[in-house]
């Protein structure tokens, strides 16, 4: 044996393959990487946001003060409060309505993600493993719903359901699952026709357990980078939902309803009323751009050493 | 060598494969790929399966394992037509009838550690106590060459040839009667395939194995093969015992397959029979014997009547119209 081969031995002697030592595993490859830890602390803080906002904010978010209307970021408010990040123009503190904007961002943009890629990857992987009929539906049933600009789509859906938080991200959902399963399907065609997933069925595994367990987590990669990006385009639909009468009720405040009801004082040089929405969308994007990234290299086998 | 009982009867089998085209993407034609293939596997024993690129020998290994539905023709194994089973009770009995896959680089799942391959391969079989199946899982790799050790690693963290033990362990993992080793060498570098010749080599006598050991190149048949089947275009040609067959090759096409095989004795020369051309198309095949557009002793007879296969010799079978009297030329 040479002495590469021996220090690849013990190598592979001290690895674990537990939960625990992958958890170690995935902080400390985390650590090393450093903009990952970054990613986290930001979701994190959104998700604190998210559940204790009410708690968190200096004011009430729906609090008029007309007096002090599109003031300026850090002046002082009512009750010796700050504004600290302005006022709109109804007076409402920008902070606070961030701070509770988070809960319904967060949840429709994480929840019609996982809706619309739980259809999608499924509708995927059926398409591309049986082929035939199935595949010619599926793909024809998202082709037509491509035709359809996604919005009429979804102005339909929701005056038929009705407008609410949970069928708006059954909307939404449905509106991303043709991505997921365009791209799924594509790589389920060529895994089918490998010799590992022939391997599977010689062994006696059953059709779920090819598809799920031996084509499923070596098409995952792709797709949570392209999941990360789809929350952002999440986040500003349910922004123009809204604004339709479609989506939450106006009084309740989203980042992506904060973004569009700046667009009129932009004009009058009121910069906070867009730039602070759109930054915390734009983090949160990127958090999960970068989470997505990693999450892809840690999963992958190949990257294990350089990681 | 006593005749032992068969444990692998194919009869008759036949694939095709449907050639689309047109803009309604009907079904214009057929490949043959395999037309009405029959031999059998004696309990212990190894049967190659030998032809060139094309001749169906791979599509034969897959239907016998029924990996694709046959269009005709039936498997049987140990008295049991695998054709009807229901697809739960294939998946049950495959545990019986295993694969070694030709490219080890394709088949191990790169997202899977060797401890989980081996591992579900026994769970899916209920083979063993929970508790007990890492000590078997153990017990395999030292098997096939491989340490304790290199169970947690992933595939891409092997060799060709360690992949290719990795498969063998996969395929041994269930106790299988039977093994369908497919090209298992021909991926690999030279230098290697000779140790996972002699792996599978003493592995079959250990284990009491029966494979059906498909080969495109006869020098690597002659050493782990009992007896071989030579297969043109989807049909064989001769079937005879290694030795006879090496010995005495009856069909034009053995002996010219033989002839391309280098020989280390430098005075022996066998004569070189070259075939010109290339397979003829299996969607089109020649009439009567398949062979006689390349054979180089074709006559009238051959494109009129398909030959059979007839003795020719003790165990010999050889499908030729002009050789079937025994007397090669």
């Amino acid at each position: 044996m040479s002495e590469i081969e021996v220090g690849v031995a013990a190598y592979g002697d001290v690895r674990g393959s537990g939960w625990r030592s992958e958890l170690q595993r995935a902080s400390r490859v985390m650590v090393a990487a450093r903009w990952p830890v970054l990613a986290v602390a930001f979701l994190l803080f959104a998700a604190i946001a998210a559940v204790f906002g009410g708690w968190l904010a200096p004011f009430d978010p729906n609090r008029q003060n007309l007096v002090l209307r599109l003031a300026d970021p850090m002046t002082s408010g009512p009750d010796g409060g700050v504004f600290l990040l302005g006022s709109d123009a109804l007076g409402r503190d920008v902070f606070s309505r961030l701070l509770y904007g988070a809960r319904v961002s967060l949840t429709v943009g994480f929840a019609a993600i996982t809706v619309g890629g739980t259809i999608g990857i499924t509708a995927g992987l059926l398409s591309g493993y049986f082929g035939g009929w199935l595949d010619d539906l599926i793909m024809r049933l998202g082709d037509i719903q491509l035709a359809f600009p996604f919005i009429l789509l979804a102005i339909m859906f929701l005056v038929v359901l009705g407008s609410g938080v949970w069928n708006l991200i059954i909307v939404l959902g449905i509106g991303q699952w043709v991505t997921y399963a365009r791209i799924v399907r594509a790589d389920t065609l060529s895994l089918r026709e490998k010799e590992f997933v022939e391997a599977a069925r010689a062994m006696g595994d059953s059709t779920f357990s090819i598809i799920f367990r031996t084509i499923l987590p070596n098409i995952l990669a792709p797709l949570t980078v392209i999941a990360s990006f789809n929350v952002a385009s999440v986040i500003l639909s349910e922004a123009a939902l809204s604004f339709l009468g479609l989506g939450v009720p106006p009084e309740v405040p989203t980042w992506g309803s904060m973004l569009a009801e700046s667009r009129d004082t932009l004009v009058a040089n009121k910069w906070w009323l867009a730039v602070f929405p759109g930054v915390a969308i734009m983090l949160t994007v990127l958090s999960f751009n970068i989470l997505g990234d990693w999450l892809r290299d840690f999963l992958d086998p190949r990257l294990r050493e350089r990681t | 060598m006593s005749i032992r009982e068969d444990l692998l009867r194919v009869d008759g089998l036949v694939k095709h494969f449907p050639v689309r085209g047109g803009a309604l993407n009907r079904v214009v034609n057929h490949v043959q790929a395999v037309s009405d293939v029959s031999f059998t596997v004696r309990r212990g024993e190894v049967l190659g399966l030998v032809g060139e690129s094309g001749s169906g020998k791979t599509t034969v290994g897959r239907l016998v394992l029924r990996l694709e539905e046959a269009t005709a023709g039936t498997v049987e194994f140990d008295g049991t037509n695998i054709m009807q089973l229901s697809k739960a009770e294939m998946r049950r009995f495959r545990k019986r009838m295993q694969i070694i896959f030709q490219d080890p680089f394709a088949s191990l799942n790169p997202r899977e550690r060797v401890r989980t391959v081996i591992g579900h391969a026994l769970a899916l079989h209920n083979i063993g106590a929970p508790a007990t199946r890492g000590d078997r899982a153990i017990e395999l790799m030292e098997q096939v060459g491989l340490s304790a050790a290199q169970l947690d690693r992933f595939p891409h963290e092997f060799s060709g040839g360690q992949r290719q033990r990795i498969g063998i362990a996969r395929a041994l993992a269930v106790n299988p009667d039977f093994i369908v080793a497919d090209e298992p060498v021909s991926a690999l570098d030279v230098s290697v395939q000779a140790q996972v010749i002699n792996l599978l080599s003493d592995l079959k006598d250990e284990l009491d194995l029966t494979m059906l050991f498909i080969a495109h190149d006869l020098a690597v048949v002659e050493h782990v093969c009992d007896r071989v089947a030579v297969m043109y275009l989807g049909k064989i040609m001769e079937i005879a015992p290694a030795a006879a067959l090496y010995d005495k090759p009856n069909h034009p096409y053995t002996e010219a397959l033989l002839s391309a095989v280098p020989t280390p004795e430098p005075g022996k020369k066998r004569k070189r029979i070259a075939l010109t051309g290339d397979i003829p198309s299996p969607i089109d095949p020649p009439s009567g014997c398949v062979f006689r557009s390349r054979c180089p002793r074709a006559e009238a007879i051959c494109a009129e009547k398909t030959p059979e296969l007839e003795q020719v010799g003790p165990d010999h079978f050889s499908a030729c119209h002009l050789t079937r009297k025994g007397q090669p030329s």
